[in-house]
């Protein structure tokens, strides 16, 4: 390992440890509605939005309100974005004269930026007009994750015995209180690196070479930001964040980065403050940090020992520099590409695609798993809907009914969990199945052999996973993947964060019982272990055979320099 | 187990294949449907398409017959669970047949009638020798009964009308004397009739865990559903398609087969279990909450401390000896049968001290009464020796002009703060001393109460005693909490707080002030002996009316959960193995270099599959001993039993199968099977 | 339905927030701040804008430097990487081409010297950095074309060499633009950063 790799995540990775206290104190205070620092820019503000929206800072939703206001500001959102997109056209702030989108891509668009998935059917520098990028999507960006962060917000209330709170008052303080101020702080530091932040058109450059050269110019820097603070992971040009208009310079990428973390990281620790077991807060992220380190070290080794058929050209070093950039380094891509993997934040600051076997690996991890911290809130309860079904298979070896935070886990719960765990492989691998198995899913497929498997089987993936990163070599522009991932995205979203609601507001009518010596305690070593191997375990045997015929496959033909 | 038996539950699993029935269990049920489609398979198959070579029949018949004794397997578990009730049962049942009962018409007029016919509220006449033809309360009259084929117990019970003892069981003997009973219960309804329904399992529902087992089993069946029906395409793309029998095979080595074949067994078996400790639970629901209690509620006379005080000191007053004391102490107690009396006369045997009976033979012997609160002997002479409580004698003593030894009240005080019961003894109107009557805890009771209290179970001992005295039988017997001077309503405000904190409580009981608490409390022990309202308020009744059972229940429920989700957990670690046996067999073709993945050197792709297959089934009946023994429990901590049961089933659950695939794999191979 | 309207005033109020004012005033406070930045990095040379510094263009000149491979041929508007799989022929025949063309335009160097980053194209196409093992194989064939010293483009490069941010940790690389900015400077032209 080269010392700028050390050093590079070892910046990444203090910066998580030294952040998640912090800000999930902060988080708490915030939702709970105590004084902060930032009442005196914002309260006036939140005073006034509340007061045009119609609700009260502490006024109360059930379960299903909530889910209901939750999915009905998502239908507004996803139908507002779909009709902007298709008439982008006759809208302002359109230097490029971009057309308005088909009805597909608008479709496939407006429900991926709404889902927080951010899957991205065309390349933005040729298809939206800034208003698109900044008033529709960059927008979205914004408030999709706050409306996912609301939720987990809610079940940890739950969790914690209190109520729900509103859902729209959640959104805005999402939206006030976490997202807007870090957005500043962090688009002004990449506008010093180099992003560019402006409403001028694309740049017609005469190159030295004696050709013109369009360089895309816009927003990017502000939209940058909330990519990366929500785990949004839409670019603002095809490239995504390798483009250097996007992430220019290795601090640039570490910002991005460290933006991703900040928020799903603290809200492990915002769950600790409001349940009061920090300690148990710091078992899972125990457990997320591990599975967050496996990923790095997969993402990374392999890469730097390189393409072993490439290898025999013999070059002067091994690694492999396909797809990469050369400003992050393999320390600083190996960092950026875990995290967007493990926050599902889906930006990219490289080609996924050409990334070896088993680095790859590393990102189907991520994406299967979805809780290595995962977006904020949303990966939490992923996280807790693990945690239940560990508990209630192994917590009856206690001999006891399995309770978790004192709440005895029954066949409702249980029932919930399932269905949280069930649609997450249920989704990737009949959606993989069919679109292998039919004509217009095939013709998306760039690379031969077990990576074109792996080109649909990723889609679907980061469909489901609500991640938005791609094998970029699958054509997503094809109205079967605009409408199959689409639909994924939604289902996705909707389906896992509707029952995690519903088990939070079950758990939160349930007595409480005390702890005893005769409980299960979920805030131990042994507990962070037997979790750790019940994710693995169960992800393994759902994944194992999809994953063999994929990346291992392609690992023991690309050993034996087998091309495809 | 008897031959029978097994032959009988053989025959009982393959009638459970009918798929209406298979279908309550889902997991089993898929194991089915694919015994089914590899059936087709073996008549003809190409029956899905694709063209085989000839050996392919052979290899799908073997799966078949594999997947076929899978569920037999399964169903082999749950009907020896429920030939064991069933037997027990049978033996109820015989004791119950063809009784007849005397129904009251009026007057002195008795109608013949079967018992079956017999309504609530019925008044029926048994007389020495008659079966009691159903449940019900003595009204009149009172006789020896012999309960010994419900409880085993061949010791007569005595039961008469009035007070605790008026309950009668129907399929019990009436022994001695006449009885006027009203019945309690309609047909069907009786105390026999819901233990022959509980032992056989025809009531039986799925307990609330059981159930969410259920849910999770199902989910985890239908996620593998999905992985299996997908990996045909994906192989197909990859460029060979998987033959269906090798898929379904993985599928029923994948679906938690070995859980889902054995969980009903758990259930019935824990049940069983109960019942062999002389306990009827009502539900196998009050069994499950038994392992979740948090609060034991236990009486203190007869179940933390043997039911009688005994004398354990002679105390003379007034500058007395205690030889004198002792002599006139034995005297008082020489014709008293009480367990009290007895103890006075033993204590002062061991002190060398005995008394002819015969001597006194013409002596007036003075039962206790509530009256006067003292018994005692009055001599030929007219001399008067008595005992009793101290009160009492001291008004007494006034009455008869004597005087109170001035150290009386002090050596009173003294005995009652150590927690004893003082006696006075006097003679004429002088006072000796006193009897130190000493509450005996029973042995093994402090260990036990530590051992709860590890398990994480609080125990609270009520008494009528006061506090003082019952602060040191607390403490002698090591519970965390007492009431003093309890009444049934303290009893009653005790479990609602502990209710409301969330807790689980369990309490045993057996009077008719006892029913409402037994009620509320979410396991309520009411002893056989105890009134009908008691039994009908509690879930569970001991047959043996040992209130200390309480505690083995507890074990029992949590040996229930246990074994469940050590099974669980075996079963779904076992499935690592089964991926490395099948993974690199299932794909050889498409990706032979796949063939790194299998680590156990299994000799070919189809010994590989039939290996873990066969591993699969074969786990079944190896684990029906453990599921009807129930998981090895002993009290400890959550974090030490944790750590055990992980290490036991996890790893081991991970590690067996390896073993038992690549054992299984070499026996095929040398049977000239791997070529199949 | 109460929420539905609520659902409409919330977006309606927060596009207003995020989709206007937030862009706008970080926009303000960014071009005030990093004028030549926020408006991308722009390079004029003798008063034509030829590119910008972030983004590397084909530059095929014997006496320029080059930039790594391009998937997209360095088109500004369309980033993008090969998307080759490592077990891709293309890639491989990709790989063997870009060796074969580096080998041809300068003369000397063999495949043992040349870096992986040299012959493999990038994530975005746009890559403008080059490491300096790629920029010092380029040495003698822009000496060659331009007159300038080996030792005078060595320096350059040493002089340009970046990514070791804060001194510390990063990538070692030169920026192609800035040391063509540099050769073109010998050359007596006028570079300028717009801003």
């Amino acid at each position: 390992m080269s010392l700028s790799t050390v050093l590079t995540w070892i910046v990444v990775l203090a910066v998580f440890l030294i952040t998640i206290k912090p800000i999930g104190q902060y988080m708490a205070k915030v939702f709970t509605y105590q004084p902060t620092f930032l009442d005196r820019p914002f309260g006036w503000l939140e005073n006034g939005i509340f007061r045009v929206i119609g609700v009260s800072r502490e006024s109360d939703m059930t379960a299903k309100q909530y889910g209901i206001a939750f999915v009905g500001t998502n239908l507004v959102w996803v139908l507002l974005a779909y009709f902007l997109l298709r008439i982008q056209n006759i809208l302002p702030f359109n230097p490029q004269h971009m057309s308005g989108l088909n009805p597909l891509l608008a479709f496939n668009t407006a429900a991926s930026f709404t889902t927080n998935t951010n899957w991205q059917a065309y390349s933005g520098e040729n298809t939206m007009s800034y208003f698109s990028q900044f008033g529709v999507l960059s927008y979205l960006q914004f408030v999709t994750p706050a409306a996912g962060g609301a939720v987990g917000i809610a079940v940890v209330r739950a969790l914690s015995g209190r109520k729900l709170g509103n859902f729209f008052v959640d959104l805005t303080l999402v939206c006030t209180r976490l997202l807007l101020p870090l957005a500043i702080v962090v688009t002004l530091i990449l506008v010093g690196q180099g992003v560019p932040e402006t409403l001028g058109a694309y740049f017609q450059a005469h190159t030295l070479g004696g050709q013109t050269q369009l360089i895309p110019r816009g927003p990017i820097a502000s939209w940058e930001a909330i990519e990366h603070l929500g785990q949004n992971g839409g670019g603002f040009t095809n490239a995504n964040s390798a483009n250097p208009l996007e992430n220019p310079s290795a601090f640039s990428n570490i910002i991005e980065t460290i933006s991703m973390g900040l928020l799903p990281i603290g809200f492990f620790y915002f769950f600790g403050v409001m349940t009061g077991r920090r300690k148990l807060a710091w078992t899972l992220t125990a457990v997320a940090g591990s599975l967050f380190m496996i990923m790095l070290a997969l993402a990374y080794f392999p890469e730097v020992a390189g393409n072993p058929i490439v290898n025999s050209l013999g070059l002067a070093t091994h690694g492999n520099m396909v797809g990469k950039e050369l400003r992050f380094g393999m320390g600083g891509t190996s960092i950026f590409e875990t995290a967007t993997m493990a926050f599902t934040t889906g930006s990219v600051a490289s080609a996924h695609d050409s990334f070896l076997p088993l680095s790859s690996l590393s990102f189907f991890i991520g994406m299967f798993l979805n809780m290595v911290f995962g977006g904020k809130g949303v990966g939490f309860l992923n996280m807790i809907m693990f945690v239940i079904i560990t508990i209630f298979l192994m917590g009856l070896m206690v001999g006891r009914t399995p309770e978790f935070l004192g709440k005895k886990i029954e066949t409702k719960e249980v029932t919930l969990a399932s269905i949280a765990f069930l649609i997450h492989p249920l989704l990737i691998l009949v959606g993989t199945a069919i679109a292998i198995h039919s004509p217009a899913g095939l013709k998306g497929v760039y690379n031969g052999g077990p990576q074109g498997l792996g080109e649909i089987l990723y889609g679907f993936t980061s469909a489901a996973a609500n991640n938005g990163s791609a094998f970029g070599g699958l054509g997503a522009a094809l109205p079967f993947y605009e409408i199959a991932l689409g639909i994924v995205v939604i289902i996705g979203r909707y389906a896992s964060v509707m029952a995690m609601l519903l088990l939070g507001q079950s758990l939160l009518k349930k007595k409480t019982v005390p702890e005893t010596s005769g409980t299960m305690h979920t805030d131990t070593p042994l507990f962070a272990g037997i979790l750790f191997g019940a994710i693995i375990i169960l992800n393994a045997l759902t994944f194992f055979p999809i994953m063999a015929l994929g990346p291992l496959a392609e690992q023991y033909l690309m050993l034996a320099h087998h091309l495809f | 187990m008897s031959r029978e038996m097994v032959t009988h539950a053989l025959f009982e699993s393959v009638l459970k294949l009918d798929p209406r029935v298979m279908i309550k269990n889902p997991v089993m049920f898929v194991v089915e449907i694919g015994f089914l489609i590899t059936l087709i398979l073996t008549v003809d198959p190409n029956a899905f398409g694709g063209h085989y070579p000839a050996g392919q029949r052979a290899y799908n018949l073997i799966v078949t017959i594999i997947l076929l004794i899978t569920v037999i397997f399964g169903n082999f578990a749950e009907a020896i669970a429920e030939g064991r009730g069933k037997a027990q049962a049978e033996s109820l049942r015989r004791t119950k047949s063809d009784l007849m009962a005397f129904k009251w018409v009026n007057g002195d007029e008795y109608e013949n009638v079967p018992a079956s016919t017999l309504r609530k509220g019925d008044r029926i006449r048994v007389r020495a020798g008659e079966m009691i033809p159903a449940d019900g309360e003595v009204l009149e009259g009172l006789g020896s009964v012999d309960e010994s084929a419900i409880t085993g117990e061949s010791a007569p019970v005595i039961r008469g009308s009035g007070g605790d003892f008026n309950s009668v069981t129907g399929g019990t003997k009436l022994l001695s004397d006449t009885l006027m009973i009203r019945v309690t219960v309609d047909p069907g309804e009786s105390f026999l009739d819901q233990m022959i329904g509980l032992v056989e399992g025809a009531s039986r529902q799925k307990t609330p865990n059981e159930l969410a087992l259920s849910v999770l089993l199902a989910g985890l069946t239908l996620i593998f559903i999905i992985v299996v029906v997908t990996i045909e395409p994906m192989a197909r793309y990859a460029g060979r398609s998987v033959d269906v029998a090798t898929l379904i095979a993985l599928l029923v080595c994948l679906i938690p087969t070995t859980i889902g074949a054995l969980l009903s067994a758990i259930g019935i078996a824990g049940m069983d279990r109960v019942i062999r400790f002389n306990v009827i639970a009502k539900s196998g629901k009050a069994v499950e909450a038994a392992g979740d209690v948090n609060t034991l509620i236990l009486d203190k006379t007869g179940t933390i401390t043997i039911g009688n005080r005994l004398a354990s000191a002679f105390v003379p007053v007034s500058g007395g000896t205690e030889a004198e004391l002792m002599e006139i102490a034995v005297l008082s107690s020489l014709f008293d049968e009480t367990p009290e009396g007895r103890s006075v006369v033993t204590l002062a045997h061991e002190r060398n001290l005995t008394m002819d009976r015969e001597r006194y033979a013409d002596a007036e012997n003075v039962e206790f009464s509530a009256d006067t609160r003292m018994s005692g002997i009055t001599l030929s002479d007219g001399t008067r020796i008595r005992k009793g409580a101290v009160d009492a004698m001291k008004k007494y003593v006034l009455e008869q002009g004597g005087v109170i030894p001035e150290d009386l009240d002090a050596r009173t005080e003294e005995i009652a703060k150590e927690g004893g019961t003082p006696l006075a003894v006097l003679r004429g109107n002088v006072i000796y001393g006193l009897i130190y009557l000493k509450d005996i805890v029973k042995p093994g009771m402090r260990e036990r109460f530590m051992e709860l209290r590890r398990m994480g179970i609080k125990t609270v001992m009520c008494t009528g005693d006061n506090p003082l005295t019952a602060a040191t039988i607390a403490k002698e017997a090591g519970v965390d909490e007492f009431i003093a001077e309890a009444k049934p309503e303290d009893k009653m405000r005790l479990i609602r707080r502990e209710q409301e904190q969330g807790k689980l409580v369990a309490m045993s009981g057996d009077g008719t002030n006892d029913a409402p608490a037994l009620a509320q409390a979410d396991v309520g022990l009411a002893m056989n002996t105890g009134t009908s309202a008691a039994k009908e308020a509690g879930n569970m009744v001991d047959l043996d009316s040992d209130p200390t059972k309480l505690i083995e229940v507890v074990s029992i429920g949590k040996q229930l959960l246990i074994t469940r989700g050590a099974i669980t957990t075996f079963s779904i670690a076992n499935d690592v193995a089964k991926y490395f046996a099948i993974i690199p067999a299932m794909f050889v073709y498409v990706v032979p270099s796949l063939q790194a993945l299998n680590i156990m050197h299994l000799t070919t792709p189809h010994s590989a599959i039939l290996s873990a297959l066969i591993f699969n089934a074969l786990i079944i009946p190896f684990l029906i001993p453990l599921a009807m023994r129930g998981v090895k429990y002993k009290p400890m901590n959550a974090t030490q039993m944790l750590m055990r049961n992980l290490f036991v089933y996890g790893l081991g659950g991970v590690i067996v199968p390896f073993l038992g695939i690549k054992v299984i794999d070499l026996i095929i191979t040398a049977l000239g099977g791997a070529n199949i | 339905m109460i929420n539905l309207w609520r659902s409409l005033r919330f977006t309606v109020v927060f596009a207003v927030l995020l989709g206007l004012v937030y862009p706008l005033f970080v926009m303000g406070i960014g071009n005030v701040l990093f004028p030549f930045q926020a408006q991308g990095s722009m390079v004029k040379v003798n008063g034509t804008v030829v590119g910008s510094e972030l983004i590397a263009q084909a530059t095929t000149a014997p006496g320029l430097f080059h930039p790594r491979p391009s998937a997209v041929h360095y088109a500004g508007n369309n980033s993008g990487g090969s998307n080759l799989g490592p077990t891709n022929p293309a890639l491989i025949t990709e790989v063997k081409g870009n060796l074969q063309q580096v080998l041809s335009q300068n003369p000397g160097v063999t495949a043992a010297q040349v870096p992986p980053d040299m012959v493999e194209s990038s994530a975005s196409g746009l890559d403008p950095n080059i490491s300096i093992a790629d920029a010092e194989l380029q040495i003698p064939r822009i000496a060659k074309a331009t007159g300038l010293s080996n030792g005078q483009l060595q320096n350059m490069i040493t002089e340009n060499e970046t990514g070791r941010l804060f001194g510390i940790w990063g990538v070692s690389m030169v920026n192609v633009m800035q040391l063509n900015e540099m050769i073109l400077q010998f050359q007596g032209k006028q570079v300028v950063n717009v801003g």
